[in-house]
């Protein structure tokens, strides 16, 4: 038996509420480095803004969210760097041609002209990205060479912990088979800690190690997929697996 | 030529070196000054000319401040409008009153130039009006007057008072405007100089103040009581007009300049050359170099007024878009400035700035101001979230998230704001000529003067061509400043959410 690994993100006691009404929490969760988590549930159950308080662009009311055993604060975009993220659509900018997406905080701290070029082809072999791509702008180029470039810019600092809001959630079917083939083979390669929020318990399956299902801001269970399926914590959760289980291609919505 | 360059050149405009001559906006204060320009300058001075301020509020300020040395008025001005003193004062007391202020008056120029109410002939012989008491028995007539006759306290309020005069609805016109609404019909009577040559060539009928309600106004130069240390030759070139013009030399003189459209510097000229033998060189400035100079002053007002308004607009925009509450009070302030009337922002500039380009470029640049600041805020505000997003998550620090991403997205929007902007400065500068400014508004003021069309095209033609330029040099610069990825039409993206 391996050593069991540190937790690289620990979510202890949080609540996070918008207006009146808790939209999350209280939620206590913890990531193991180097193991993919992915956060699950249907729309409005609180998976993106429990994703968003992990990477601190949201601050709990109550509770805490610890990176590496430290709280993790708002402000601090050091901090941020160790940590890899990726919206739902890519989030690129639309002034800056692609390879520029992916370079811009390494010029913004000063590295040297060669040592991002280097990085830069490396991703691109990584991510399969063509090296004409990356001359374009992302208006120019398709939604899933989109999301490669976006995953290119939240590893370019080689961050420890990698977070995906619904990476193939509006890609087509086969783009969206190519990229989850490539997804699993990056994180497998880079052995980061990855969390995703996807809608689609297949996908889920496919990436992830453990399973975290929430609804209404709560967390219902956590654990590897199968034992949700073996034992699961209350009725709801059995009907929520099956009801995706029979939908092969789950629904695209935010 | 740069910004700095042009601030140089807009503030240059205002060192006292030279005797400055200015005058009102009427055809004869114009004359006058010219007169008195171009003796000081055949006595060897060196005259900047102020020509056709807004008012005499205005000029007075101008001369108080230092921003003026010279300019013609009448002593009845001067008593009842500018000092508020009894119309019975006479002239030792008006001395000393002025000195006290640091302000001395030539003695009389020879003529006098009062207040007068006029109507048209036919309209005196039906009703019977031969003076000013008869006009109270007629309270149907539709009175106009020049908006500083309405507010003089020499002018309607004292006409009012002496006569008991109730004619209600009375309005406030243009001098140059009233004349032609009188012979059109559309007005019965009007306030007049009794030296305008209109009286003659329209044939109209002044009313007798018979219960004097109006004071003297000779005609004199009031100046800085230092231009006797500063210049002395020059003042005495000037004094020597003293008693020289009679009133109908004065009337021909208003005449040619008015109807025969002669130049205000020939007319002047011919009447020193022909009185005092003075041979004053005058050189009437062609076309082109006229265009020239007021197409230098006019770029210079907009340039330097755009740029003073970007480095203000820009910083107060992003503190807007940053601060939700800040924002609103930003945005409130700067709107209610731009509802501030364009010659009232300009005016209130003068207590505290003076005179010529210096208050018209606050002025202008105070109203460049909103279209800047709201598109700064709005292009900054209509980031979509996901981009701000992605900038904060990728570990950019917030000054750093400004210059690499906020900025150039929102840079379509800022510069759109700022050819807004450039736009309407080109059109509200031609107003800076009322302030002394100069640029593409001094013939137009003059061309409304002389009720001149083509003089008023001579302006505004230009201001519209430069209004035309500065829009296709902004659509140009749209082309190398915004960068290329938000130029292309681009495509939806699929996957927005």
């Amino acid at each position: 038996m391996p050593r069991l690994p540190l937790n690289a993100i620990e979510v202890h006691e949080v609540v996070k509420r918008f207006g009146e009404a808790a939209a999350v929490g209280p939620v206590t969760l913890s990531v193991a480095s180097k193991t993919t988590l992915a956060l699950v549930g249907p729309s409005g159950s609180g998976k993106s803004t429990l994703l968003r308080l992990m990477m601190g662009l949201l601050e709990p009311d109550e509770g805490e969210v610890r990176f590496r055993g430290e709280a993790v604060r708002a402000d601090d975009a050091a901090r941020r760097r160790k940590m890899g993220y990726v919206v739902q659509g890519g989030g690129l900018f639309p002034h800056l041609r692609a390879g520029e997406n992916a370079t811009l905080v390494a010029r913004y701290l000063g590295w040297p002209r060669a040592e991002s070029a280097g990085r830069l082809q490396a991703l691109a072999s990584l991510c399969r990205i063509d090296e004409p791509i990356l001359g374009r702008y992302p208006a120019e180029i398709s939604g899933g060479e989109r999301q490669r470039v976006s995953l290119m810019r939240a590893l370019m600092l080689d961050p420890e912990v990698l977070l995906l809001d619904e990476p193939l959630g509006a890609l087509d079917p086969v783009t969206r088979t190519d990229l989850q083939h490539d997804l699993r083979r990056i994180f497998g390669e880079l052995g980061k800690t990855v969390v995703l929020v996807t809608h689609d318990l297949a996908e889920a399956a496919f990436f992830a190690h453990r399973v975290a299902l929430l609804r209404e801001g709560r967390l219902l269970q956590e654990g590897p997929l199968d034992e949700l399926r073996r034992a699961p914590a209350s009725p709801y959760v059995s009907r929520f697996l099956e009801a995706l289980a029979q939908r092969p291609e789950p629904e695209v919505a935010g | 030529m740069t910004a700095p360059a042009l601030l140089a050149l807009a503030l240059a405009a205002s060192e006292p070196a030279a005797i400055r001559i200015a005058s009102k906006k009427f055809t004869e204060s114009v004359l006058l000054a010219e007169m008195a320009a171009q003796l000081a300058e055949n006595g060897g001075a060196v005259v900047e000319r102020r020509e056709e301020l807004g008012g005499t509020r205005l000029v007075w300020e101008a001369l108080l401040r230092g921003d003026v040395d010279l300019y013609p008025d009448y002593t009845g001005t001067l008593l009842r409008e500018i000092l508020g003193m009894a119309a019975s004062a006479d002239e030792a007391e008006l001395g000393e009153a002025l000195s006290a202020k640091g302000v001395a008056v030539t003695r009389s120029l020879g003529f006098e130039d009062s207040y007068a109410i006029g109507v048209r002939r036919d309209v005196a012989r039906r009703l019977g009006l031969r003076t000013l008491s008869d006009l109270g028995s007629h309270p149907e007539l539709r009175l106009a007057f020049t908006d500083e006759f309405m507010d003089r306290t020499d002018g309607w309020p004292a006409l009012r008072d002496r006569y008991r005069l109730s004619q209600r609805g009375v309005r406030g016109l243009d001098h140059d405007i009233a004349y032609r609404a009188l012979l059109g019909g559309e007005i019965d009577a009007t306030d007049l100089y009794s030296t305008d040559a209109e009286i003659d060539r329209y044939d109209l009928v002044v009313l007798e103040d018979d219960r004097h309600a109006f004071p003297r106004y000779r005609a004199v130069f009031v100046y800085r009581a230092d231009l006797e240390r500063r210049s002395p030759e020059a003042l005495a070139a000037i004094r020597a007009l003293e008693g020289r013009i009679a009133a109908g030399a004065m009337i021909a003189m208003n005449a040619r300049a008015r109807f025969d459209r002669v130049p205000a510097a020939e007319v002047a000229s011919a009447f020193l050359a022909e009185t005092l033998g003075v041979r004053a060189p005058v050189s009437v400035a062609g076309l082109w170099t006229r265009l020239l100079r007021r197409t230098g002053e006019h770029l210079a007002l907009v340039a330097v007024s755009l740029t003073l308004a970007a480095a203000v607009a820009l910083p107060l925009g992003i503190w807007a878009a940053r601060r939700r509450r800040a924002g609103r009070v930003i945005l409130g302030v700067v709107g209610v400035v731009q509802t501030i009337p364009s010659l009232a922002l300009l005016v209130f500039m003068i207590p505290l700035l003076g005179i010529g380009a210096r208050p018209a470029v606050t002025a202008l640049a105070l109203y460049a101001l909103l279209p800047i600041v709201r598109n700064t805020h709005a292009g900054l505000v209509g980031i979509a979230p996901e981009l701000r997003e992605s900038a904060q998550a990728l570990g950019l620090p917030p000054a750093a998230r400004l210059r690499l991403v906020e900025l150039p997205l929102a840079s379509p929007s800022i510069l759109a704001g700022v050819k807004t902007s450039a736009v309407i400065t080109v059109g509200t500068a031609t107003l800076g000529a009322l302030i002394g400014a100069g640029g593409y508004g001094q013939p137009i003021l003059t061309g409304i003067r002389l009720a001149s069309t083509s003089l008023i095209l001579e302006g505004a033609v230009p201001a519209a061509l430069l209004a035309l330029a500065v829009q296709g040099l902004f659509d140009l610069l749209e082309r190398v400043l915004v960068p290329r990825g938000l130029q292309a039409e681009a495509p939806r993206r699929e996957s927005a959410p």
